[in-house]
């Protein structure tokens, strides 16, 4: 399963079409919309956990451009502070996409960046606040 | 040729550890030297068994002599770094605990609540040597005239700082599922709807009391690992029960045994005393604590032998059934099933989530075993036992 946090930008002239609904029906791909500002004729955007198979992924990301959507990644990105993290595992309990995960027999927590949706979840759950954003542009913590 | 039946005192064992000739090993371990060479052989061993555990432990808490001011004061209010300190204590003692939140925390009103801070940071911080803030009031009296004073301290400038829990060391602990179909914010962690996972919080075979489950040698006295120092077990703790349901082992199937424990906090550290966040449910701290277990005789080295296969617990629903004091069992599971990743309640396979750390558990069972193999560690011998 893959699964990517994606930013759409609508123009004034695509945001009263059908669009991202196709992106289940035609290639079998899962979305979360976890914001949105959409209205007629007027441009929109909409922030969404796009998941399936990577090339599902790839073909649903090419339709939004051939439809004029603008397609782009958030900046932020989360990070473990690995001094702060005590492997109490109480995050892999929320991450929807197993970003967040136990190696075992080891038990220690794991973040796989490339999983992350960056739904932020993991953020308020970490008894330790050892889970942060951050922001490629500045590379500081937000 | 006939053995004499094995027996080790406590003065023979330190002996043995003040000449660094102890064979010391951790709880896990021990599992694999019993499954190879048998209990005989490995008692004839092994002097003591390390444990460790490191979870949130909500019933902790230190207390602190934050020194005189001039005029002389009686605080009945203190606050340390806007947190309450209880202050029905005299003159400037208070006891700060573990799951005071910050004064002005909104807490629960916008739910789930994020309880960023509170007292178990308060002494996460004083142990990793941060200045806090200290205001306390009181109603003057003619030999404690002040009302109010306010100063900025480390943990060096309070007279006394002594880490005193009344509750730690849970002998087993519930795993927590949730059947409503609604998330539930609990001390246990987020439990998502419809037994999304199952929580627990146990080291399981490093866990010390699961490695001596009668106490048959932990007691008044015993000599433990606290925040990193040395402290020692005081009591038993708060809720602890010894009349349970045991496996043919000895082990509680459900929680039985606690330990109230005591130590300088001024020598602890901060890697095994950490403030917690818990979403939804507030403010605790995750202690680091391990017990060495003596191997007076082959009877406590099959004690130590447990292994997670052996140990189990029971399923507790925390959506309906335990915010109504109800604490009907959905299934019995075993550690090694819990550790695997996923367990089986009623037909449907939840993953599940430990809030204990095994790798701060191991770590703290290593220290243990390193201090005591270097000598820089004597077993304390208990003055009372809680155990007929």
């Amino acid at each position: 399963m893959y699964s990517k946090l994606i930013i759409l930008n609508f123009p004034p002239e695509v945001a009263q079409k059908a669009i991202v609904c196709q992106l289940t029906k035609k290639y079998d791909l899962l979305f979360n919309i976890l914001s949105a500002k959409i209205s007629n004729q007027k441009e929109g955007y909409m922030v969404l956990e796009l998941s399936g198979t990577k090339s599902d992924y790839n073909r649903g990301v090419r339709y939004l451009k051939n439809q004029g959507v603008t397609v782009s990644t958030p900046e932020q990105q989360i990070f473990k502070d690995v001094e702060k993290c005590t492997h109490c595992g109480a995050c892999t309990a929320v991450c929807p996409t197993e970003a967040l995960y136990i190696k075992r027999p080891e038990m220690e927590v794991i973040f796989d960046k490339e999983k992350c949706s960056i739904c932020e979840l993991c953020i308020l759950t970490c008894p330790s606040r050892a889970m942060g954003l951050f922001s490629e542009h500045t590379e500081t913590a937000l | 040729m006939t053995q004499s039946r094995l027996e080790r005192t406590y003065e023979e064992i330190n002996q043995k550890i003040k000449q660094g000739k102890a064979v010391v090993v951790t709880a896990e371990e021990i599992v694999g030297i019993v499954r190879e060479e048998g209990v005989k052989k490995a008692a004839r061993k092994v002097d003591v068994v390390t444990t460790g555990t490191f979870a949130p432990m909500c019933s902790s808490g230190a207390f602190l002599n934050i020194g005189q001011s001039k005029p002389l004061v009686r605080t009945t209010k203190t606050l340390i770094n806007n947190v309450l300190a209880y202050s029905g204590v005299a003159a400037v003692d208070c006891y700060i605990g573990a799951t005071q939140t910050c004064e002005d925390d909104p807490l629960n009103k916008r739910h789930p609540g994020d309880f960023n801070y509170g007292g178990g940071h308060v002494i996460e911080d004083l142990v990793a040597g941060k200045t806090v803030d200290v205001e306390a009031t009181s109603y003057g009296t003619d030999c404690y005239p002040n009302r109010s004073i306010h100063k900025r301290m480390t943990l060096s400038d309070f007279n006394n700082a002594i880490l005193c829990n009344p509750r730690n060391a849970y002998q087993n602990y519930n795993c927590a599922i949730n059947r409503s179909d609604k998330i539930k914010y609990t001390y246990m962690g987020t439990l998502k709807p419809n037994m999304g996972n199952a929580n627990y919080s146990t080291s399981g075979e490093l866990s010390p009391l699961f490695n001596d489950p009668y106490l048959k040698t932990i007691g008044v006295g015993t000599r433990i690992f606290l925040g990193g120092a040395q402290g020692y077990v005081t009591w038993t703790g708060t809720q602890h029960k010894s009349e349970v349901e045991r496996t043919p082992g000895g082990t509680p199937l459900t929680p039985a045994g606690t330990l109230a424990v005591t130590g300088d906090l001024k020598e602890m550290s901060a890697e095994w005393l950490i403030g917690q966040s818990i979403r939804g449910y507030g403010v605790s701290l995750s202690v680091g604590l391990g017990i060495p277990i003596p191997i007076l005789n082959e009877e406590m080295l099959t004690y130590t032998a447990v292994s997670d296969e052996d140990l189990f617990t029971q399923v507790i629903d925390y959506g309906f059934d335990y915010p109504e004091g109800n604490s009907k069992s959905f299934g019995q599971v075993s550690y090694a099933e819990l550790k695997s990743g996923t367990i089986m309640i009623k037909g449907k396979k939840i993953p599940t989530v430990p809030l204990s750390s095994m790798v701060k558990a191991r770590k703290i069972a290593d220290l243990l075993k390193k201090s005591i193999q270097k000598g820089k560690f004597l077993l304390g011998q208990p003055q009372h036992l809680f155990t007929e």
